[in-house]
């Protein structure tokens, strides 16, 4: 695998920052669940987020994900700050520049595979519907998935489930794709699978990965680890440099 | 919007739950398919009983009224002051033929009037039918049979006999069904009459009639004009009543006004104010019609209402991961929105096609009392515009009820479905 330095890595501009977020819950009670958390992501790095359960690192996700938007602080995108913006303007920029791969795999279970991975393409329309089929293919070969595109989705394995959930979030090529465990319900080959596409994703294509995971060979793989605890960052490693 | 995308989805959703689908758009279509039944037939009955009303009836009516006037005569030459006023005890009527003077001369003036369609003069009288000692009251018109059959198609109403025999012979009457079974007479017999000024009168009866309406078929006789003249010892130009029908009947109200500035001494009565009652029950039909629809449309709102509720709480997880994928609010709303109006266009079609097969087959069933309605099948109206008010009712109910779950599902919170 290619090298990379810590130092080439700052020279790339930075794709993603937050700067203090606070969160709280309300319920049961008022607690605090992010207590001033700042970081940046640079472009095409692979950042691992960590930490116990509780700690906050899902809810610091979906702040990111710009889809929980009642937090403090300022979330800047693709020097587009999102903090602010309405619930419209974000699932449009979700749209465009953020995909998403989850712990369980949600795919519409009504549609075949490739259906949807052709769903934000289209809803995008930046593409004919054609062109957006060819692209979904595309994504679909990327993660092995194409010889399955035309089978519906609640016939698919956990394993090639998150496969085309993955096409799905890369078919609009966003800047950033996040993952929350996104290897959690998965076995060891399909795991190492899912690794190796992110993997490739980050280097070969210089997309930014961001997820949040608990697999301790799933992070080390990763550029740089954040560790988290009660709600603050108490720690960051970069596992290749060491 | 994506609006291709929005009815993609919406329709594999649908088609996936074809079950639910099809109770969703069954309910739609009860509601419909009885709308058009409940307005096809009872504007069916609306306009029956209309039209059997309107053939017998003037659209305006012209006749003399007896009646106290609420004048006193004595006023005319000492007007009462401000502070006086005159009584008069027991009052009676001033003893006046109870005819329409110039009749004759005002029927001719009348059907100059372009609106006009025709004028039949009559001749009515209260008259004694005897049946041994036994004296059933009646009437007996004298009529125009001309006139009485091109305006008022009395020569239609004919059971046994016919109306012309009148022509062929004198002192010739046909009367009322339920008239004759009272005296127990048939064509060819011969009843006796007594005027109200105590003459007796053998009159043949040439025939029988039947209107429909029991108190006009238990009561009515007619002859000739001059027959009843001569029972009633007047001369030729004296006629009670003039029955106006007009060209367009809604004119008769404007006219029935312009007569009442031109003539005196007369009294003029519309069609409205006669069928007051039928128009009525025109209206408590109209209403109850309605109220029965409103509530079967209701009804089938709420099935969709919640079988929309349902389907969108079992897919809170793929509206999750849309709105997650960059799908917005609007565009999960258009997604269940056009869901609910697919049931309800596809519901609503399918309930207008039974709506029709069942209106048709009523208006295809023998009546059960034809021989005492002149009727021989159920009246049912087909109108174009109760089709399009039943689809245009079916969607707007689809819509509200589809509206609210859609709202639901647009303000779902992707974040709390995810997380779990």
């Amino acid at each position: 695998m290619e090298k990379i330095n810590s130092s080439e890595r700052f020279e790339k501009p930075a794709v993603l920052k937050a700067e203090h977020l606070v969160k709280y819950f309300y319920e049961p009670e008022k607690f605090k669940v992010l207590k001033g958390v700042s970081f940046e992501v640079k472009q095409g790095e692979f950042l691992s987020i960590i930490g116990k359960s509780g700690c906050g690192k899902s809810t610091l996700l979906y702040i990111l994900s710009t889809m929980d938007t009642d937090y403090e602080g300022k979330l800047t995108i693709r020097d587009e700050l999102l903090t602010g913006k309405s619930q419209n303007e974000l699932s449009r920029f979700r749209n465009e520049h953020l995909g998403f791969v989850f712990q369980f795999h949600y795919l519409l279970p009504e549609f075949t595979a490739l259906k949807n991975v052709m769903m934000p393409g289209l809803k995008l329309g930046k593409y004919s519907a054609a062109e957006v089929e060819e692209r979904a293919m595309y994504k679909l070969k990327l993660v092995g998935m194409d010889a399955y595109a035309h089978k519906h989705a609640s016939r698919l394995s956990g394993g090639q489930q998150q496969r085309v959930a993955i096409a799905r979030a890369l078919v609009n090529d966003p800047a950033i794709i996040m993952g929350d465990e996104p290897t959690g319900n998965l076995d060891k080959a399909n795991s190492q699978r899912v690794f190796d596409i992110f993997r490739s994703l980050a280097e070969e294509n210089s997309q930014t990965i961001i997820t949040v995971t608990h697999d301790s060979d799933f992070a080390n793989g990763s550029d740089r680890i954040i560790e988290m605890e009660d709600g603050n960052i108490v720690g960051t490693h970069f596992p290749k440099s060491v | 919007m994506n609006w291709t995308l929005a009815f993609q989805i919406a329709i594999t959703h649908l088609v996936t739950k074809k079950k639910q689908t099809l109770i969703a758009m069954l309910g739609v279509t009860f509601g419909i398919s009885m709308f058009i039944i409940m307005i096809s037939f009872m504007t069916g009955v609306n306009q029956f009983l209309e039209d059997m009303a309107m053939d017998n009836t003037p659209h305006v009516r012209i006749y003399k009224p007896i009646e106290i006037r609420d004048d006193k005569i004595i006023s005319e030459h000492h007007p009462a002051g401000s502070n006086d006023w005159h009584v008069v005890m027991h009052q009676r009527p001033k003893n006046e033929l109870p005819n329409i003077k110039d009749g004759f001369r005002y029927m001719r003036q009348i059907e100059n009037d372009p609106r006009v369609l025709g004028v039949a003069p009559q001749v009515t009288s209260q008259v004694f039918f005897n049946n041994g000692p036994v004296q059933i009251p009646g009437t007996i018109s004298g009529i125009d049979i001309q006139k009485q059959s091109t305006l008022f198609n009395l020569d239609e109403k004919m059971d046994e006999g016919a109306l012309e025999n009148l022509m062929k012979g004198s002192d010739v009457i046909v009367m009322g069904k339920g008239l004759a079974q009272k005296m127990g007479v048939s064509e060819g017999d011969r009843v006796s009459v007594t005027t109200p000024d105590g003459n007796n009168f053998n009159l043949k009866v040439v025939g029988i009639f039947s209107f429909g309406i029991t108190a006009y078929d238990e009561s009515r006789s007619y002859a000739t004009l001059g027959t009843v003249q001569k029972i009633l010892q007047k001369d030729p130009s004296y006629i009670t009543d003039l029955n106006i029908k007009m060209k367009n009947v809604y004119d008769a109200l404007a006219f029935r006004e312009k007569l009442e500035a031109e003539l005196k001494n007369v009294t003029i009565e519309d069609w409205e104010k006669a069928n007051a009652s039928i128009l009525a029950g025109d209206k408590i039909r109209n209403m109850l019609t309605a109220v029965v629809c409103v509530t079967l449309l209701t009804v089938a709102g709420f099935g969709i209402y919640n079988i929309m509720n349902m389907n969108i709480i079992n897919k809170m997880k793929d509206i999750a991961i849309l709105k997650a994928t960059g799908f917005a609010g609007k565009d999960i709303t258009a997604i269940f929105l056009l869901q609910s109006l697919m049931i309800g266009v596809a519901g609503g079609l399918l309930g207008l096609l039974i709506g029709f097969l069942f209106s048709y087959l009523l208006s295809i069933t023998p009546f059960p009392e034809a021989s005492f309605f002149r009727i021989e099948t159920f009246p049912v109206n087909f109108r174009p515009v109760h089709y399009g008010f039943g689809m245009l009712f079916g969607f707007l109910t689809t819509l509200f009820a589809g509206y609210f779950p859609s709202r639901k599902a647009a303000s779902i919170d992707p974040v709390q479905i995810i997380r779990g």
